[in-house]
């Protein structure tokens, strides 16, 4: 059976590849659209049909490059050039790369990226660190195949590990994930093979499976692009869950927030059932397992696994004591495998190729690959996929291309809401579970975000804190009150009313919640509180007794004014972009600012030509020298 | 705030009415069917929360209980055009706040809520997946990205001159 479907996906393949038609490959995962990847392929298709050309278009998910997204990678044999990358193709350039490159064979050097495969004419992007320091199990095929066809998911290999699953004693499949040493990549890391094994062993006429693509770390997307680009492999290693575990019902519960990877997965789904990789007799045995998807309906907590349980339950989704734990009493009370997207992503690998080969990637406590998004103030922002063990400087230095604008680093938050802010002390540690935990932070979701010198870390931990703060389900009188306490005194200290603020309760106030909350979202909340304070005491300081805001961030502690010596008075920029009209010119043509209508958003700066640079920020706002605002704004010329 | 419904909302209900016969009476349809409303008329109207909680056989409070618990489900209708204000990490650190006030300034509403004219709405989302060009602001479906406060007033001159143009034509027809 399987085979059948092998050669079928063979055969297409080999139809496509023979084509001899260039081929356009299109990203069109989320971040791809969103910087206008339909627009792109909406050009190519126009241009194609105006002129008579005959190309194929290739839509693909994500490679992971958001920082040039709309990606397009154009495969023209005939024109005796490599298959090559192209970043931020606008529906200009994709007008032009079709008129230029696909009809007159000129590939246009300076749009490349670079070469997809290495060769003598190009260089490849191979030599970039921004792709050759990866290494990709959970992303391999993202990006390179079409998430909505099955038969390129299967002519690149897939559902061969569960095919072969299908052939293996339940046992062996649950000993290779132990020996393979997967920890989950829901954040905790827990080991994937002892609880594989422990839901195997509970006894129960239903056994179920979730798949945990609730992401809801507000700045992590992990997940949605590995649904959005490749889902079928996640579906692939629920399957083969599911045969070791023993399981007939498979849900995927997925944030509604998703609406792309959710029509995704619906059809990945339905194109399974009808290649009948899922349902009833699966592949002509005796093994039926079905996948329905369940939409989570926005609520950090519900990502924790009893809250989940009880949202598909139909009831407000607050965590309960474990244990019992889910494998042995979880959905309806049936024994329940809860596992992250990626876990799950990771699975079929180690079947196919051994726990020895995977053990051999990453740390000896962590193996395997770590996948981070990372955003913030870096050159490549994007997702990554890197061993685990890589230090935080090859990751952001290296890989990442480092702090833009010449500027210094100053932190990176590592985990979300659950983690923390580390140092520059950290740039060289590697990261693994246990070396982040060490440190204060976590894993988590693998959200990075880079904050380069002008970030204040108390306001990122007031941010953290006011996102747990109104996901807190309010079960724990720590989590519900403390962490309004906690954030109140947080807010005080950004908008400069934090005189009375006593560093030392702030850290008690911290522990207390961590002690007093049942599940995970109480328990880590203070992490980015605790760990800024740790490693940036001097910005606390800073703010409790100057009522400075080093980093410049905090907005009731900084102010802007314009340096009349560097105005060149001539030009109204500042006052034209202002949107409380708070910027005036005084009768003898100076530039001020109104402080009393200042909302501070920084504009009249962004805006001011980079020869005059005369509007300066400070902190504490005092430092700003006062210009009068003339009572009557000068009356303009009639003429 | 009472919402006033108007006759296709109304029509609506009552086509959601007869057609909520077809989910099973089963607790764990809740949230589903809550979704189900939710993507017809854009919002849960107190009829709305009624009518599941005797499908289900629960209290409307006990439905209005699990539907407050989540952060999809809105109680008023939202504008024609939902502006979404991303205030994810990452553009929290690239000053989405700022952007957010200033879409709440120009409108005159704040967050989560509706201009009288049911023309705008505001609300933040936390991550919308593409961090690269943040900060990020969603009107409707459309995102733009590197946002800007001063780009706030042209994105909703951009709106109100779309519209005109429509009226134009419009007129131009008849
Ligand atoms: C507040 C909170 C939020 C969580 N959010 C997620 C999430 O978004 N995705 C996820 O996979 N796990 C999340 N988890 C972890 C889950 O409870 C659970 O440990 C995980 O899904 C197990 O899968 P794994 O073993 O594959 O990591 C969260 C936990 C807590 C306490
Ligand atoms: S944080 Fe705004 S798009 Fe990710």
């Amino acid at each position: 059976m399987y085979e059948d479907l092998k050669a079928e996906a063979a055969r297409r393949k080999k139809a496509f590849d023979e084509d001899p038609a260039p081929k356009v490959h299109i990203g069109m995962a989320t971040c791809g659209i969103a910087a206008g990847a339909l627009e792109t392929k909406a050009a190519f298709e126009q241009v194609l049909a105006e002129r008579g050309i005959s190309a194929r278009i290739h839509t693909v998910g994500c490679r992971g490059h958001c920082y040039a997204e709309p990606v397009v990678i154009i495969d023209h044999p005939d024109s005796g050039f490599p298959p090559i990358l192209y970043p931020e193709v606008t529906p200009g350039k994709a007008t032009m790369l079709a008129k230029l490159f696909l009809e007159q064979g000129d590939p246009r050097m300076e749009h490349i990226l670079g070469a997809m495969v290495e060769n003598e004419m190009i260089p490849s992007v191979m030599e970039f660190p921004r792709f050759n320091r990866e290494t990709r199990i959970v992303m391999e095929k993202c990006g390179l195949i079409d998430p909505e066809d099955i038969y390129d998911y299967i002519a690149a290999g897939g559902y061969g590990a569960f095919a072969n699953a299908l052939e293996n004693p339940p046992e062996l499949l649950i000993h290779i994930v132990k020996e393979s040493g997967l920890r989950g990549r829901g954040g905790a890391g827990f080991p994937t093979g002892k609880k594989w094994a422990a839901a195997r062993n509970t006894s129960g006429d239903e056994k179920i499976i979730i798949c945990n693509a609730d992401e809801g770390d507000p700045g992590a997307y992990m997940d949605r692009t590995l649904l959005e680009s490749n889902p079928h492999q996640v579906l692939e290693g629920m399957l083969i869950c599911a045969l070791a575990v023993g399981a007939s019902r498979g849900i995927l519960y997925v944030r509604a927030e998703y609406p792309l990877a959710v029509r995704i997965l619906r059809r990945a789904i339905e194109e399974a059932r009808k290649a009948r990789l899922l349902g009833k007799e699966i592949l002509g045995t005796s093994f039926s397992f079905d996948i329905e998807i369940f939409e989570g309906s926005g609520a950090f907590v519900c990502g924790e696994e009893t809250a989940l349980i009880r949202s598909i339950e139909g009831y407000r989704g607050m965590p309960r004591q474990r244990p019992p734990y889910p494998v042995t009493s979880g959905l309806y009370g049936k024994p329940t495998v809860i596992n992250n997207v990626k876990t799950f992503a990771n699975v079929p690998a180690i079947i196919e190729r051994g726990a020895g080969w995977f053990k051999g990637i990453g740390t000896e406590k962590s193996p395997g690959t770590a996948i981070f998004s990372i955003v913030g103030d870096v050159i490549h922002p994007g997702l990554v996929e890197i061993p685990m063990g890589v230090t935080l400087r090859t990751l952001i230095f290296d890989i990442c291309g480092g702090i833009p604008n010449k500027k210094k680093f100053k932190a990176v938050q590592i985990g979300g809401p659950s983690g923390g802010c580390l140092s520059e002390a950290f740039l060289d540690t590697p990261i693994d579970f246990d070396t982040l935990s060490q440190a204060g932070a976590m894993m988590g979701s693998g959200g990075m975000v880079v904050m380069d010198e002008d970030s204040c870390m108390v306001d990122v931990s007031r941010y953290f804190l006011d996102f747990t703060q109104k996901e807190s389900c309010g079960k724990c009188t720590f989590c519900r009150i403390g962490t309004y306490h906690l954030l109140v005194a947080l807010e005080q200290l950004t908008e400069g009313k934090g005189e009375t603020i006593d560093v030392g309760a702030l850290k008690a106030l911290s522990e207390d919640i961590q002690a007093g909350s049942l599940c995970g979202l109480g328990k880590t909340a203070p992490n980015p509180v605790l760990t800024s304070l740790k490693h940036f005491p001097e910005d606390y300081e800073a703010h409790i007794v100057e009522k400075r805001c080093p980093g410049m961030t905090c907005r009731p502690l900084i102010a802007y004014y314009i340096d009349l010596e560097k105005c060149a008075r001539g030009c109204d920029v500042c006052e034209g972009c202002c949107p409380v009209d708070a910027v005036f010119t005084t009768p003898n043509r100076k530039k001020g600012i109104d402080q009393s209508l200042c909302v501070k958003c920084g504009e009249c700066m962004t805006a001011c030509p980079p020869e005059y640079k005369a509007v300066i920020k400070v902190s504490p706002p005092h430092l700003a020298p006062v210009i009068e605002r003339p009572a009557q704004p000068p009356k303009r010329d009639a003429s | 705030m009472e919402v006033e419904l108007s006759a296709a909302e109304l029509e609506q209900i009552e086509k959601i009415r007869s057609e909520l016969k077809g989910f099973k009476k089963d607790r764990g349809q809740l949230i589903p069917i809550l979704q189900w409303i939710q993507n017809r008329l854009a919002f849960l109207p107190p009829e709305a929360i009624e009518m599941v909680a005797e499908h289900l056989d629960l209290s409307p409070s006990e439905v209005l209980g699990v539907a407050t618990f989540y952060n999809q489900f809105r109680f008023f209708p939202p504008g024609e055009h939902p502006i979404k204000v991303c205030l994810g990490t990452a553009c929290h650190v690239k000053g989405a706040d700022i952007i957010l006030e200033n879409f709440e300034r120009k409108l005159a509403i704040r967050e989560g809520e509706t201009t009288p004219d049911r023309r705008f709405s505001i609300e933040r989302v936390a991550c919308v997946g593409c961090c690269a060009l943040a900060p990020v602001t969603l009107m409707g479906e459309t995102v733009h990205g590197h946002m800007a406060p001063s780009k706030v007033e042209g994105l909703i001159t951009r709106v109100n001159i779309e519209k005109e143009v429509k009226e134009r034509e419009k007129k131009a027809h008849v």
